[in-house]
């Protein structure tokens, strides 16, 4: 061998060896996953019975079951709800706080602080805030002379009720996000602007807005990907009631496969979850020429 | 990192330069005390009701400071359910997670960065492709091929997967490790340092942002998952916090002051190494977002 063949070898074999434990559990734990689970998607695969091939039973019994469309409209509504609630709260509170104020540290930790605890204990909170008669929601609307709804236990309310909790989890985050890009607009854009006498409105619209149009991208695809994928909150508040008002996307395949074990139904389930994620996603990339990448 | 621009910020330009300000300072200080303080409302909320006894509970209108302070139901939620075991537990996993996710993942970081092997680009594509795939279509293929090697109701299934399996934190190492020079490699190659030593002893130390950014979220992620545990486990002694917490509203849904020290007592923990550590969290989130 020559030194350069040698040379090379040695390379590659240094770099398979860095990249080994992530490549193996990559084919171990993603793409071998996938594949079984597409297979069984095409399977009657109830635990403890034998598997049997149905083809695409699975898949168009969805169709013409009337839970998958609620649940699908709920996620969708969730989805819908959290995204520009949450966008808007965050940008907001980030143009808020992106001056000089006094105690700027200390409000910016009081909006981040629901970021870092778990769901499943604030959904505990948010439930007993949220109790008809004795939590504090309805006890403060009382007091103002207006009786507040049962919240959790009501059909129209239950899905926004968990939204508005989502959104008070989720705001600080993004608005951590939104403070990074705001930080990146150039102050010269704003000041040679103002010089050729653009209002501060204008120059937010004209200037700050594009400016900052791929944080805005970013944060929008991360939303859209974990609004499809709620779980602990519905499951902790309401498992999915009253009358599968609250029932997603999530909680209905972890129903479908560990509380029926309809492992080859929920297979199925999932995979519609991940078609819809892709489409939505590539739909983003594809309408995202508002985004200004080049500055 | 090239696309922060720390030089000059565009701080105040936004709001409150000009004469048309958009909010004046009182009013925007109003504003964001009010918000602040609705954010803080559900925690106080929690702990208020946690010092309640079972009649205080009911009372109109409802009392911020309980009194008599009854610290009874801190005692009672600790010692119903095995609320220590589970901090323990989800401390052990989340710990072992995070050491190990850190470890794998920069070292396929520093490889996709730094070295040209065969198929690398290849290989790098697939990865950033399968970032796309939601956790749970592999859920059900996992739970059934775990529960074949019995690792059903051990913490295999939530420690093995995340550390070898983080598509997220090999892509956000990569990014920043291919900022970092080529001259201090070289430095170390001269010096005669095998690949593993310039990984070891130069690049990770140059990484510390990013390797801090990746620990507190793998950190955060795990601590605070729950439903791959409530897959898993069954046993209660195996639980971890989130599970806990979920079984005393299962056992208890009707007792909301002893809800309530359980939730403070799970939350505490996470708020008091947040206040300690907020640079980290906030430094860490800018990282990522940057990285996307």
């Amino acid at each position: 061998m020559s030194t350069w063949t040698r040379r090379w070898v040695r390379d590659n074999a240094w770099a398979y060896l860095f990249i080994a434990p992530q490549i193996l559990g990559l084919l171990v734990f993603v793409i071998g996953p996938v594949i079984f689970a597409f297979v069984i998607s095409f399977m009657k695969w109830d635990i403890g019975s034998t598997p049997e091939w149905v083809g695409l039973t699975n898949y168009s019994k969805q169709v013409s079951d009337p839970i998958f469309w609620k649940v699908l409209k709920n996620t969708s509504v969730f989805a819908l709800l959290n995204i520009p609630l949450t966008v808007i709260g965050a940008l907001v509170l980030a143009l808020m706080l992106n001056q000089n104020l006094k105690g700027k540290t200390l409000l910016r930790a009081a909006y981040f602080i629901p970021v870092v605890t778990s769901s499943v204990a604030v959904a505990l909170v948010w439930t007993w805030l949220y109790n008809p008669s004795y939590g504090l929601i309805n006890s403060v609307l009382m007091s103002l002379g207006i009786e507040g709804p049962g919240w959790l236990s009501d059909m129209k309310w239950a899905l926004p009720s968990i939204v508005i909790m989502t959104v008070w989890q989720g705001v600080g985050y993004n608005m951590i996000l939104f403070l990074a890009g705001l930080q990146g607009v150039p102050s010269q854009l704003h000041e040679a602007a103002k010089i050729d006498g653009a209002g501060s409105w204008q120059r937010f619209w004209r200037i700050t807005i594009p400016m900052i149009s791929p944080t805005t991208f970013f944060v929008v695809i991360m939303l859209l990907i974990g609004s499809m994928q709620v779980f602990s909150e519905p499951y902790m508040m309401t498992r999915g009631g009253p009358a599968d008002a609250t029932n997603v996307l999530v909680l209905h395949i972890y129903n479908t496969a560990f509380q029926f074990f309809r492992m080859g139904e929920a297979s199925a389930i999932s995979f519609i979850l991940f078609v819809i994620i892709l489409i939505v996603t590539l739909i983003q990339f594809k309408f995202s020429k508002w985004v200004n990448y080049d500055v | 990192m090239s696309d922060i621009q720390p030089a000059k910020r565009a701080e105040v330009s936004v709001w409150n330069s000009g004469k048309n300000k958009f909010l004046a300072r009182p009013l925007l200080y109003l504003v964001l005390i009010f918000g602040a303080v609705l954010m803080v409302t559900p925690f106080v909320w929690m702990v208020s009701t946690s010092l309640k006894g079972e009649g205080a509970v009911f009372e109109y209108p409802p009392k911020v400071i309980p009194n008599p302070l009854h610290y009874d139901n801190y005692k009672q939620a600790w010692t119903t359910l095995p609320i220590g075991i589970a901090y323990l537990n989800s401390l052990k996993i989340a710990v072992i997670v995070t050491a190990g996710s850190l470890l794998t993942c920069s070292m396929a970081g520093y490889a996709f960065a730094k070295m040209q092997f065969v198929g690398q680009k290849f290989l790098f594509m697939l990865m950033l492709a399968t970032m796309m795939i939601p956790g749970q279509v592999t859920l059900i293929p996992m739970f059934m091929w775990f529960s074949k090697i019995n690792w059903v109701n051990t913490h295999w299934p939530l420690i093995i997967p995340p550390v070898l399996s983080n598509a997220f934190g090999v892509f956000l190492l990569r990014q920043y490790m291919s900022s970092i020079p080529k001259e201090l490699e070289d430095a170390g190659r001269v010096d005669g340092l095998n690949p593993w030593q310039i990984y070891w002893k130069i690049v990770l130390p140059n990484c510390k942002p990013a390797l801090a950014a990746l620990g507190i979220f793998t950190l955060m992620g795990n601590w605070n998952n729950f439903l791959t545990p409530l897959i898993y486990l069954d046993d209660q002694k195996k639980f971890t916090l989130p599970l806990i917490i979920a079984s005393f509203q299962g056992l208890y849904s009707t007792d909301w002051p002893l809800l309530m020290a359980a939730s403070c007592i799970s939350l505490i923990p996470v708020l008091i190494v947040y206040i300690f550590a907020q640079r980290y969290f906030i430094e860490g989130i800018t990282l990522s977002g940057m990285k996307g």
